[in-house]
């Protein structure tokens, strides 16, 4: 059986070693066979951008090489594929190779598109890559006072990332102490702070408390960057010195240019996690349409689902279990406090007031998380 | 032409199912019909509340056995 998974981001980095153990009798035989394509010799922990954005981590603690992530009886390839040929069970690569399998899993990702928003690339600041968070560190390090505006485009790349961030740089302007020049002013696109209705009812009330202002059914329209106006969708716009913005985000470019999925996203059936009309196809993470966060949590908790199905499709010949839409989001309020949502397709979250004690142990994960991506935690 | 779509967001508390309709409207024509399916009956109030604010056209919204369906026209 030839598994090969496309991606060597986090659901497919999990997926790979988690297969590697569960398989590793049939892959020793020449039975069951792991390859996996990436566009990068290079794997970054996403969730570090968040710190770097703000000073307290520096962007080599993000890195490690994707192949000293991986069990040895992975095959592993720096080169990313550029057509996918479903009808016959071969993907063709930028160097040219064909890649046949028995099942493919498509681990591709998603990329922020500021670009959609005009006047938005050239006016914000973000943090969803190494480059762009730095140059936000800087320009907050510099920055003396005036109204900073957050802004969010739908849909995004980890939910919790807007309160985060405007927690953090409430406490980032108030270590510097010029939080009595700053104005937070936190903009939502629905009729609550937070998507995760449970999350709103905490955040509501600490945004009073810590006096950051909030203005809901806010979705970006365009940036006026000459005079400094956000405007919305909804008609309505607000003044900015500083715009911080959690960008829309679409799957890669290589998904919608092989016709998988309209922007990137693949109708993934969100059990089973195979491609809609394809037994032998299966997505994870971001890449997939299923209306859940769009988050590492999911792809991690979705690549331990398709881990066991895979084996048990391997050994059994039929998977074993469904994905039940579990998701666990840390959600950092400040510098040193955090709490978490734990949610599924069933059961809602009921975040607890925040601890020291999470946000420690989400400082530990984020050193833990090289075990996890090696399939052990 | 104008299609006819399915958001189905049953299920989904994050992101949710408005923000599931403000995704498909990015991604739809104008004309096209959203048809949003929710077990939150929330959706039922704060869809037809940013469809209102936005300025597209509300089609009809009816529950059936705990599954709200709303349905929308992309006005712009």
């Amino acid at each position: 059986m030839r598994i090969l998974i496309i991606g060597g981001g986090m659901g497919g980095t999990i997926l790979a070693n988690n297969l590697a153990r569960r398989l590793t009798g049939e892959l020793k035989s020449g039975k069951a066979r792991i390859t996996m394509l990436s566009a990068s010799e290079r794997h970054m922990y996403q969730p570090g951008l968040l710190y770097l954005a703000v000073g307290r981590i520096t962007p080599d603690e993000l890195y490690r090489d994707q192949a000293s992530l991986l069990e040895p009886s992975i095959e592993f390839h720096v080169d990313p594929v550029t057509e996918f040929h479903l009808d016959k069970n071969e993907v063709v690569t930028q160097s040219g190779k064909t890649h046949s399998y028995d099942i493919l899993v498509i681990s591709t990702g998603s990329r922020m598109v500021p670009e959609t928003i005009p006047g938005l690339a050239e006016n914000c600041e973000t943090f969803y890559t190494e480059e762009t968070a730095l140059k936000m560190f800087k320009r907050i390090r510099e920055f003396q006072g005036g109204r900073v505006v957050i802004a969010v485009g739908v849909p995004h790349k980890c939910p919790m990332a807007p309160l985060e961030i405007t927690f953090m740089l409430h406490d980032y302007f108030k270590d510097r102490g010029i939080l009595d020049k700053v104005k937070l002013h936190y903009t939502y696109p629905i009729g609550r702070t937070h998507s995760l209705e449970n999350v709103a009812k905490w955040a509501t009330p600490e945004f009073d408390r810590l006096g950051i202002t909030y203005e809901t059914f806010f979705n970006m329209k365009e940036v006026d960057g000459e005079n400094k106006i956000l405007r919305s969708e909804e008609g309505t716009q607000t003044p900015y010195d500083l715009l911080i913005a959690i960008p829309a985000h679409k799957g890669m470019e290589v998904i919608e240019k092989n016709g998988l999925g309209q922007n990137g996203w693949i109708p993934t059936h969100r059990q089973q996690l195979n491609m809609e009309g394809h037994s032998n196809v299966f997505v994870l993470g971001d890449t997939t349409n299923i209306p859940i966060s769009k988050a590492g949590s999911t792809a991690h908790f979705e690549a331990d689902t398709l881990g066991e199905n895979i084996a048990a499709m391997v050994k059994i010949g039929t998977p074993v279990r469904d994905y039940d839409g579990k998701v666990f989001c840390f959600i950092e309020a400040g510098k040193d406090r955090a709490t978490y949502a734990m949610f599924n397709y069933q059961t809602p979250p009921d975040p607890k007031a925040p601890t020291k004690a999470v946000h420690w142990f989400k400082m530990a994960y984020n050193k833990l998380y090289w075990v996890s991506a090696r399939g052990l935690l | 032409m104008a299609e006819k779509k399915v958001i189905d967001a049953r299920g989904s508390f994050c992101p949710g199912p408005l923000m599931e309709l403000i995704a498909g409207i990015k991604m739809a024509n104008v004309g096209d019909e959203l048809e949003v399916l929710s077990t939150d009956k929330g959706s039922a109030a704060d869809v037809p509340e940013w469809i209102r604010k936005v300025g597209h056209e509300l089609l009809g919204t009816r529950e059936e056995g705990g599954v709200w369906h709303i349905t929308v026209r992309k006005a712009k």
